[in-house]
């Protein structure tokens, strides 16, 4: 009954007494080690109990038990292996149903009638042994074979090498490459996971250096330029126009192109930033106001002001409480419903805009360079 | 093209191939190291710790300046020292007015820290202080006996973080096969209240009791102290999860359909698929038995009936 008042791990040989609570305080200290010794001693009996009455085969150190796997998990030190990646060969054979099977170490030299190393000095086949090669027909005089077997030998020591370290930059792009082999650019010796180097490569070393040049305040137009420093790349798109004027190929791609803007941008928030109903009220109010204003001290001078500067006015004080957004809208709205009463405190450009456009004369040639609304406001 | 290094000398190429990550681990190393400043009492509880873990701890006598595993930027040579010597466990003590006899306790896992308790030493004994019989000395790089007294290492967070942690620093390895001969250490750690423990390490001596199972005695051989939970950090979840990993190859795929019995030994169990006897067509079907004959001469009833009863309507 003791083992189910207690934790067992035996893996560990660990138990665990969850039930006991310490009072905080002992009159000595002698008397927590005594009392925490004696519910040790209980403990560990516990797991003996559990430990020695497991099977076990005597050795001449003593007896030996198998231990179960211990219950507490504990975290690893390193991550998992990576199995490592096959070579190029190994999926050639299993492609071709290629098995593996080992050579004698041994084999029958022709050459000198014994048994020699396969591989290795005094090998098989070794190009000290063979005093003559016979001539071909195929030879091309001034040749000498034996110079081109070392070279032939050379070249295939060296191709060897190149799929080798092939296979092993393979292997180190899974993350499983061998312990013992180390990429040069690592200093320390590599355990666990191997962060494969990071290679700066040529254009993005350019691209670094012209990021610096640039980074002054005049944007690199003044300094001096390195032997060999190209300019900056140009790394953002270019801006393109759409000629206004309705050409033969074209259409009239560039009011599509504007259309299709405004359009999503009217959709997307007409709901939340423009109540149509609340401003058209609003400028009634405000209007009204003014008018009323203006009827309790009557001046002439405010009636021979043309009215559009008034109405010039009110917009400003709309755009500053509403911010430019509202203003923009406001724009929007008087352009693409003329329905309805329009907001008039932009409207004479707004008016000019589609004018513009519609002539495709000199004012889009203007537009072109930034001088319309449409453009400052950045959509 | 990529240049590759390969070590010139066996010695060193087995040297890091016990360094790579193995799929089955040993036991984890502990690098022992001093902070800025350590009290006397640190200093001999450092040693003793590496005394309790010689076989297996790297202890370094230098002072650091500038670890401190708590804060950003405080652990980066650390961790080199953790891959350096290849420890994944790490005891750092230090002194300070704000935390005296300060002692942190972390674990690394792929040379980066993984999880950290600090602790405050108080009530120190050391092992020389401690008067027993020689012979029951404990062995180095025996398996120690672990108890765990008080619902605290349950229940209160800390505790039960720095039960893990103090299980992990002092098990040794994991084994298979155990000599029962060679048992002769116990950690006791007792959770005094939420925030403090008294941890200490007693020598085991067992008596006989006149069954197969040894009286246990323990023998309080040093060193013990009072261990106060200061800071702590645990893991992150994603780190913990990939640490927990086990390996695919190593987990057990579950026999289905095979019991062991002492007294029968291996028994199998056979599924035959529904032999449906009812429905299957015998081979070959005796004149009388065919279907077809059946209904004709069940037919035939039917009509000879019918025709009687057509017969009597006639007459």
């Amino acid at each position: 009954m003791a083992q189910s008042e207690f934790e067992i791990d035996l893996g560990n040989l660990m138990a665990f007494d969850l039930h006991r609570q310490f009072p905080s305080t002992f009159s000595s200290r002698e008397e927590l080690v005594k009392e925490a010794i004696e519910q040790g001693t209980k403990l560990v009996q516990a797991v003996a109990d559990a430990l020695f009455n497991k099977p076990s085969t005597e050795e001449l150190d003593g007896p030996i038990v198998k231990l179960p796997a211990p219950t507490t998990k504990l975290p690893r030190e390193k991550p998992l292996p990576k199995p490592r990646p096959p070579t190029k060969w190994e999926l050639f054979a299993q492609k071709k149903g290629i098995d593996k099977h080992k050579k004698d170490k041994l084999a029958f030299d022709e050459q000198t009638g014994t048994w020699k190393r396969r591989h290795g000095y005094d090998r098989v086949n070794d190009d000290k042994d063979i005093p003559i090669i016979e001539a071909k027909m195929t030879d091309e005089p001034g040749t000498d074979p034996f110079a081109e077997r070392r070279k032939e030998k050379k070249s295939r020591v060296e191709k060897q090498e190149k799929n080798r370290l092939l296979n092993l930059k393979q292997a180190a792009k899974v993350g499983a490459l061998p312990s013992h082999v180390q990429l040069a650019a690592t200093a320390l010796p590599i355990t666990g996971t191997q962060a494969r180097p990071q290679k700066v490569g040529k254009t993005e070393l350019q691209n670094v250096a012209g990021m610096a040049s640039t980074a002054t305040a005049s944007g690199g137009k003044f300094d001096k330029k390195l032997p060999g420093e190209k300019p900056p790349k140009h790394e953002k798109k270019y801006r393109k126009f759409l000629p206004a004027v309705e050409g033969s190929g074209m259409g009239a791609l560039e009011k599509q192109q504007t259309e299709k803007v405004l359009n999503k941008l009217i959709s997307k928030n007409s709901h939340d930033v423009l109540n149509v109903e609340k401003a058209v009220n609003m400028y009634n109010v405000k209007k009204e106001k003014k008018r009323r204003n203006n009827e309790g001290k009557p001046s002439t001078r405010s009636k021979l002001k043309p009215n559009k500067k008034s109405l010039k006015k009110t917009s400003k004080r709309v755009s500053s409480s509403k911010g430019k957004q509202a203003q923009q809208y406001e724009i929007l709205y008087t352009k693409f419903c003329p329905l309805r009463p329009p907001l008039p405190s932009l409207l004479s450009s707004a008016s000019f805009y589609i004018e513009g456009r519609r002539e495709g004369t000199k004012r889009a040639e203007k537009r072109r360079k930034g001088d319309i609304f449409l453009e400052k406001f950045k959509f | 093209m990529m240049k590759i290094k390969t070590p010139k000398k066996g010695r060193i190429k087995r040297d890091l191939e016990k360094r790579a990550p193995k799929l089955v681990e040993t036991a984890k190393k502990t690098l022992i190291l001093h902070g800025t400043k350590t009290s006397s009492v640190l200093n001999s509880l450092l040693t003793e710790i590496y005394h309790l873990k010689k076989d297996n701890a790297v202890k370094y006598s230098r002072r650091n300046d500038n670890i401190r595993p708590f804060e950003s930027g405080g652990e980066t040579s650390l961790e080199f020292f953790s891959l350096k010597t290849d420890c994944s466990l790490f005891v750092f003590g230090s002194h300070s007015k704000k935390r005296p006899n300060n002692l942190v306790i972390g674990r690394t896992y792929d040379h980066h820290i993984y999880d950290l308790v600090e602790i405050g030493v108080e009530n120190f004994k050391s092992l020389n202080s401690f008067t027993y019989d020689k012979k029951l000395a404990p062995q180095i790089g025996s398996k120690p006996f672990f108890a765990f007294i008080g619902e605290g290492f349950e229940s209160v967070e800390e505790l039960k973080h720095l039960k893990e942690i103090l299980l992990d620093l002092f098990h040794g390895e994991v084994v298979t096969n155990l000599n029962l001969a060679g048992l002769d250490r116990v950690y006791v750690c007792t959770a005094v209240s939420s925030t403090k423990i008294f941890f200490t390490h007693c020598a085991l001596r067992l008596k006989k009791s006149g069954t197969v199972v040894p009286r246990m005695e323990l023998v309080e051989v040093g060193p013990s102290m009072d261990m106060v939970v200061r800071r702590h950090r645990l893991p992150d979840d994603s780190l913990r999860k990939e640490a927990m990993k086990i390996a695919p190859e190593l987990t057990k795929k579950k026999e289905k359909n095979v019991t062991k019995d002492a007294i029968q030994g291996k028994i199998g169990k056979i599924y035959i698929p529904d032999q449906k006897v009812g429905s299957v067509a015998l081979p070959h079907k005796a004149k009388g038995v065919k279907r077809e004959r059946r209904e004709a001469k069940m037919k035939d009833e039917v009509h000879r009936s019918a025709d009687k009863k057509q017969k009597q309507h006639s007459e």
